[in-house]
């Protein structure tokens, strides 16, 4: 769940701080690589402490899917922010299709695109991939719940 | 220990490094196992409410069901993950997550789990997974 970016914010500001804001994004060394209106990309380092089977030193899904779920999100933020509102996100639901193991020492990019942005909820597609982004290495869809700034308790 | 199942999960426990990043344990009882992931800083998602990152709950359950497929499956090499849904039904506090999966159908091939995750009560579920995961070959 992302926490309201308040007015003054800037896409930029807002696709670095939720890179390393929240403790969680910040262990997985999430850093930005670009944003958009509706359009965000992230990416991670291979780090041997994220390793999901250690026979062959491939990156555990629940990664993956944390920078999906990430990256995701920050899609919805930021096509929010350029369209002037400011309330918090939250994922509904996610699917995730693993098309094949992630390069064990590559680096690891999530793009998510926001394509349907409606009062209440907000629809994502979003891709992970290493090398090559023809070739990923999983793809998303996701739905997020927009939440009414009146009902955020202070 | 002389349990096949249940040396098969202390040692997906011990040897799996994002299972040790994630903090996560497991008890069983026959077959039947219980993930437990206590809280800690690092899943933190929100730092307003606090809330653990849905990422994190995604990961918890997936894990769950891999253990479980490696706990009822101790002779092959670990299932991989063909595909999860994954919903969220309410906010992950700051305090333990337990979950257990359901093997809804062992296919020669592909698994199909079901994986609920909980806090307080079991009943008031806080995320749930579906998934197909294929399997390994024999060791």
């Amino acid at each position: 769940m992302a926490e309201p970016p308040e007015q003054s914010l800037t896409l930029a500001e807002l696709g670095a701080r939720m890179a390393q804001s929240t403790p969680q994004s910040a262990a997985l060394g999430f850093r930005l690589v670009s944003v958009e209106p509706g359009l965000a990309t992230m990416a991670m380092d291979y780090k041997p402490e994220l390793v999901g089977d250690p026979e062959t030193g491939v990156v555990a899904g629940g990664v993956v899917t944390t920078l999906l779920d990430h990256v995701c999100g920050l899609a919805v933020s930021s096509r929010l922010l350029s369209e002037g509102q400011f309330t918090r996100v939250a994922t509904l639901d996610l699917r995730i299709d693993y098309m094949r193991a992630a390069e064990p020492g590559k680096a690891i990019l999530g793009r998510a695109h926001c394509y349907k942005l409606g009062h209440a909820i907000a629809f994502v597609r979003a891709a992970a991939f290493d090398v090559d982004e023809e070739d990923p290495v999983a793809t998303a869809q996701a739905a997020f719940s927009i939440i009414p700034t009146e009902a955020i308790a202070p | 220990m002389s349990d096949p199942r249940a040396e098969r999960l202390a040692a997906l426990i011990d040897s799996v490094p994002y299972i040790r990043f994630l903090g996560m344990r497991a008890d069983l009882a026959g077959d039947e196992m219980t993930a437990i992931l206590p809280f800690a800083e690092h899943l933190v998602g929100n730092t307003l409410m606090p809330a653990l990152h849905g990422g994190v709950l995604g990961a918890f359950l997936e894990m769950t069901a891999i253990c479980q497929l490696g706990v009822r499956e101790p002779q092959r090499r670990l299932p991989r993950t063909i595909d999860v849904t994954i919903e969220y039904l309410r906010p992950g506090r700051a305090r333990t997550t337990f979950a257990r999966a359901e093997v809804v159908k062992l296919g020669r091939r592909v698994a199909n789990v079901h994986v609920e995750a909980w806090q307080e009560a079991r009943a008031s579920p806080v995320a749930a997974l579906r998934g197909h995961f294929m399997l390994g070959p024999a060791t």
